[in-house]
């Protein structure tokens, strides 16, 4: 592989951010003492006086979002993943998600890649969560082209909705001809043997296991998930019927993510084996970000190996 | 505050305490012992102090009113209904399954309610939002909100008036039903919240304490708040209430937080608030 441009998603968050400030003096953005990691304080330092620094309290945050929200004001709401969901889950369920406000919820620093912070700080729950909330987007970007896009697409939709970024600089393998849609998935390379569908950054890594594949003669349908609520039910049965077998990957528990959100379409509409590959129900641990992606399989040698395995019926 | 003013405001409280025993008893559930401490504050606020149109609910320049007591929503409906922002009639189908009127405050199904509400700690957050955003709007508003007792042990609480006192948010009034029951029983011994005054103090409020259920110091509190604006401090209104107040058997007996006058308990309920309105009519 050439060398590819290295942007953390989290990076294109605070650019656009920026960008739709310029447009909109409606958008208000808050932050919970971790502007300058999550990006957020990119605004914050642009727009003054729009920009809430709450300090280390996110409960309070979300329902000051809800607050600004119910003004017709637009606020995007930033912090690490583990504490912009998981820590003031029932905030975000029952003063955004039941009224239904107009809140974006934008964490950065989701999965083991957080690295060395270690488990507390590695939120591999978030889409789990945010998928039970009625109503609530819940995406992924797999590199900047996506993560600007999305964010975009956040600020056009009126409604709670939840986006991960990641703290790493990982490829740009989108072009800017690249159209993002809430709710499709895009075939990123064909194949009819297996499909793997995959968000996030793990993307790069599963485009390198299908060329892996491909060398050994298994046709890989590689498939970017980048809405996982409401996910892409068509494209998702299109390629059980195609490839017969899917893998998913994501880095996430296995409980509750994409791969379970795989699994629904399936099990009621077009019953087909499937493969989750993620976090397998443990924690992560302290370590650099692709030291901890590779002892977690998510890298293209450990998804290479797990869906020859899986193609070859082991 | 003229003669007439009073008796007005005390009948209308009359009414609202008869809409709750009544609405929680063709409910059977719900929580009227929280409900009546609040009925003069909820009175006077929206007959008196706040700038809202029953025509107009949505009216963006309004004031906005935050029951983070969530639980008191059948004060709050009583009160929404006498302004007419809905029906009179709908308040006997309070919690039924085909009513607006939700177990708990719904914004988004009941006329007047400005945020949904119910989970303790949560609403208070909402209106110092409320209150953020109308400052950046610069569009007058003045959001109140009422919490309770027990309610400000909940963390969220103190968070939202750490960010209100740092935003300087004295569009901001928050007033604490301090009835001194809760659930499990008294709040000083499940979970004692004093000394409030000075809490409050420290986060960086102005605070008054008032008898909650005396319309004369509600106007003097109000004008406390009114005098704050410019200060850059958000304002605090403590006020003392007797839980079930105006319904003798109800009155500071812990058993009524969450429970309801059976058909008999009802009508003894009505026979004492109507005794009391005619008092008010006599005076």
């Amino acid at each position: 592989m050439a060398e590819v441009k290295k942007i953390a998603t989290r990076e294109s968050y605070g650019a656009t951010l920026v960008e739709l400030g310029r447009l909109d003096d409606k958008i208000v953005v808050m932050d919970a003492d971790l502007a300058g990691s999550t990006k957020s304080g990119m605004f914050g330092k642009e727009f003054p006086d729009r920009f809430f620094n709450c300090g280390i309290a996110e409960q309070n945050m979300i329902g000051v979002a809800a607050g600004f929200a119910t003004m017709g004001l637009k606020p995007f709401v930033s912090t690490f993943a583990m504490f912009a969901v998981c820590r003031p889950y029932e905030q975000i369920r029952n003063s955004i998600g039941y009224p239904h406000l107009n809140v974006k919820i934008c964490a950065s620093h989701g999965g083991v890649s957080v690295g060395a912070d270690g488990a507390s700080h590695q939120c591999c729950e978030d889409f789990a969560l945010m998928r039970t909330i009625p109503g609530m987007l819940v995406m992924c970007p797999s590199d900047d082209v996506e993560a600007r896009q999305m964010v975009k697409a956040a600020y056009e939709y009126n409604g709670p909705v939840y986006i991960r970024f990641a703290r790493s600089a990982t490829p740009v393998y989108h072009d800017e001809n690249y159209k993002f849609e809430v709710g499709k998935g895009e075939i990123v390379s064909d194949g009819g043997d297996v499909a793997i569908i995959a968000n996030g950054i793990v993307l790069p890594e599963v485009v390198k296991a299908a060329e892996i594949l491909k060398a050994e003669g298994i046709s890989a349908r590689v498939i970017n998930m980048g809405t996982i609520k409401p996910i892409d039910k068509d494209l998702v049965i299109d390629s059980a019927k195609v490839c017969g077998k899917i893998i998913t990957v994501e880095e996430h528990t296995v409980i509750g993510g994409l791969g379970e959100a795989v699994c629904s379409v399936l099990a009621e509409n077009y019953p087909a084996p499937v493969k989750r590959l993620g976090i397998n129900d443990v924690y992560g641990y302290s370590g650099e970000a692709n030291e901890l992606m590779a002892a977690f399989g998510l890298c293209a040698d450990g998804i290479s190996a797990a869906a020859r395995e899986f193609v070859n019926g082991k | 505050m003229t003669n007439e003013d009073r008796k007005a405001l005390a009948l209308f409280a009359v009414t609202v305490r008869e809409d709750i025993v009544k609405s929680t008893t063709a409910a059977g559930s719900g929580h009227p012992g929280g409900s009546l401490s609040a009925a003069e504050y909820l009175t006077y606020l929206y007959e008196k102090e706040m700038r809202v149109d029953p025509k107009n609910p949505r009216d963006p320049n309004r004031d906005r009113f935050v029951l983070s007591k969530g639980h008191a929503a059948p004060a709050l409906y009583a009160v929404l209904a006498r302004e007419g922002f809905f029906p009179v009639e709908d308040l006997i189908r309070l919690r039924k399954i085909d009513s607006h009127l939700q177990g708990h405050p719904n914004m988004n199904s009941t006329p007047g309610v400005d945020m949904s509400t119910g989970s303790l700690g949560q609403g208070i957050s909402a209106a110092a939002g409320m209150a953020a955003g109308a400052k950046l709007l610069k569009n007058g508003a003045n959001v109140y909100c009422l919490n309770g007792d027990g309610e400000i042990a909940e963390g969220e609480v103190w968070e939202a008036m750490m960010f209100a006192a740092h935003y300087r948010l004295d569009n901001l009034c928050v007033a604490v039903d301090v009835n001194g029951l809760q659930i499990d029983g008294k709040t000083s011994d499940v979970m004692n919240s004093e000394p409030l005054d000075k809490k409050f103090e420290a986060f960086g409020a102005r605070v008054t304490k008032i008898d909650g259920h005396d319309f004369d110091e509600i106007e003097r509190a109000l004008n406390f708040f009114h005098a704050n604006i410019g200060s850059g401090q958000p304002t605090v209104i403590l006020l003392k209430t007797v839980k079930g107040k105006g319904v003798s058997f109800m009155e500071n007996a812990v058993g009524w937080h969450g429970k309801t006058a059976k058909p008999a308990e009802c009508e003894q309920a009505l026979a004492e608030l109507e005794t009391a309105r005619k008092k008010i009519l006599e005076a």
